[in-house]
């Protein structure tokens, strides 16, 4: 598991080390909360978590998935609290206000009483922000992660071979271009013959 | 700016309505789940609007007034989204029709210089791909199919060409939104939506119908007697209880 203190090494302060270590409790937390449609995926698998800020003892820390700006902290007077910036995948995907209750109910437990969910609509979430152990999960699980990189050209006309998630094969076929939820399509395996769920590329 | 947004958040919901109505009625399972996932992204994105649009209203007003407690005249929509689902046939081709529009709209629409309005069309543009990716191989597979397939597509697209201009006539308000800065040039959008169309025609070998006569009104809210009823039946609950909430 990636933790906060791998990623922002170098952002590593001493002087935010209780903060910093606070944080990295923040971010292990939310690999507890999954997305309710899609179970083995926690919502950092997913990607929809965007930024996690934590005020403490007056000192304020940012944490952002990797590839993003590393963690940052600034002195503020603002109370303790915690802030968690998330993404909605689809526009009309209804898992997302589950998706805040559950994290603001995870937090709770772990005894963050203070916490503020946003939901931010920019950048706009791409599967590009799956994690690869996401990606993992979800072929264990039955579905097969998304194949490229998201590209609109490619959502108009890809035509990419999707491996079958139980037995491999890449003769497959497409039945339908949307499936059980809004992030999926459905296929077939023309050799195992077993229909198979496509998270597909956006 | 707010008949703008209504007029964007409009089409969506009411399209997205009418998709809803095949809910447990397509002809096959795949295309049921189909059409409600199409319906339900266009269902998100009107939301979206409604709140931003209710926001710049201020006055504590919500979406769901703005969905819920408007009457047909205020209705910003253009007519080809309010006609009735017919046949699937039908509703492939009023689909399409709509898609094509709407895949470069929100296109064009991600330079606006609103950054909430661009936000937002960056993340429809996504989802309408897929959907006018859906759309136009329906449109293939019918037009190219049996004889009875073809006739239906072919008919349907003769009774619908006729809601087509509105589209892409702009509205006093989509010019303001032009000038503004935030809105969508329809005149600059209009080759890519003809061609696309034309094309996708002719691959599912149809008769492209001749232009005619082209109905309009519905974008400045004259709309036909079918939005009425889309209304009784979306806005019911809000009005006989009225507050009421999930």
């Amino acid at each position: 598991m990636v933790t906060v203190s791998d990623r922002h090494i170098d952002a590593a302060n001493v002087q935010y080390g209780a903060q910093m270590k606070t944080l990295e409790r923040i971010w292990e937390a939310l690999e507890n909360v999954s997305d309710p449609e899609i179970p083995v995926l926690s919502v950092l698998d997913l990607g929809v978590v965007r930024s996690v800020t934590l005020c403490q003892d007056n000192i304020e820390l940012t944490a952002e998935p990797e590839n993003k700006q590393l963690c940052h902290g600034a002195s503020t007077d603002q109370p303790s609290s915690v802030t968690i910036q998330i993404t909605p995948t689809y526009t009309g995907c209804p898992a997302i206000g589950m998706m805040a209750a559950n994290i603001r109910i995870e937090l709770l437990a772990h005894g963050f009483d203070k916490v503020l969910v946003l939901e931010v609509l920019t950048p706009a979430w791409t599967t590009d922000w799956m994690t690869a152990s996401g990606k993992q999960k979800l072929l264990a699980y039955g579905i097969a992660p998304p194949q490229n990189k998201a590209r609109i050209e490619k959502m108009l006309f890809d035509e990419t071979a999707v491996p079958c998630p139980q037995c491999a094969s890449e003769n497959t076929a497409c039945i339908s271009e949307f499936g059980s939820t809004a992030c999926k399509s459905l296929y077939r395996c023309l050799d195992c013959r077993e229909p198979f769920d496509y998270f597909k590329c956006h | 700016m707010q008949q703008y947004l209504l007029h964007i958040a409009d089409n969506a919901l009411i399209l997205g309505h009418r998709l809803s109505e095949w809910c447990g009625h397509g002809p096959a399972l795949e295309i049921d789940m189909a059409m409600t996932n199409i319906s339900l992204d266009l269902i998100g994105q009107a939301r979206n609007m409604y709140q931003y649009a209710a926001t710049l209203e201020g006055d504590g007003k919500t979406e769901d007034d703005l969905a819920y407690l408007r009457d047909v005249p205020e209705f910003r929509n253009v007519l080809l989204v309010e006609q009735v689902n017919g046949d699937f046939a039908n509703t492939i081709a009023r689909q399409f029709l709509f898609d094509t529009y709407h895949y470069f709209f929100q296109q064009q629409l991600c330079e606006s210089q609103d950054p909430q309005l661009a936000a937002m069309a960056e993340k429809s543009l996504k989802e309408v791909a897929y959907h006018l990716r859906w759309t136009s191989e329906w449109v293939i597979r019918l037009g190219d199919g049996t004889i009875e397939s073809k006739a239906r597509i072919q008919r349907a697209f003769q009774d619908l060409w006729s809601f087509r201009g509105e589209l892409l006539t702009p509205a006093l308000y989509e010019t303001e939104a032009v000038a503004a800065g935030v809105g969508v040039d329809l005149g600059a959008i209009k080759t890519a939506v003809e061609q696309k169309i034309f094309n996708v025609l002719d691959e599912a070998t149809l008769v492209r119908p001749t232009d005619g006569w082209m109905h309009a009104g519905g974008k400045t809210g004259r709309h036909s007697e079918h939005l009425g009823f889309i209304l009784a039946e979306m806005q019911f609950l809000q009005r006989a209880y009225p507050n009421a909430a999930w």
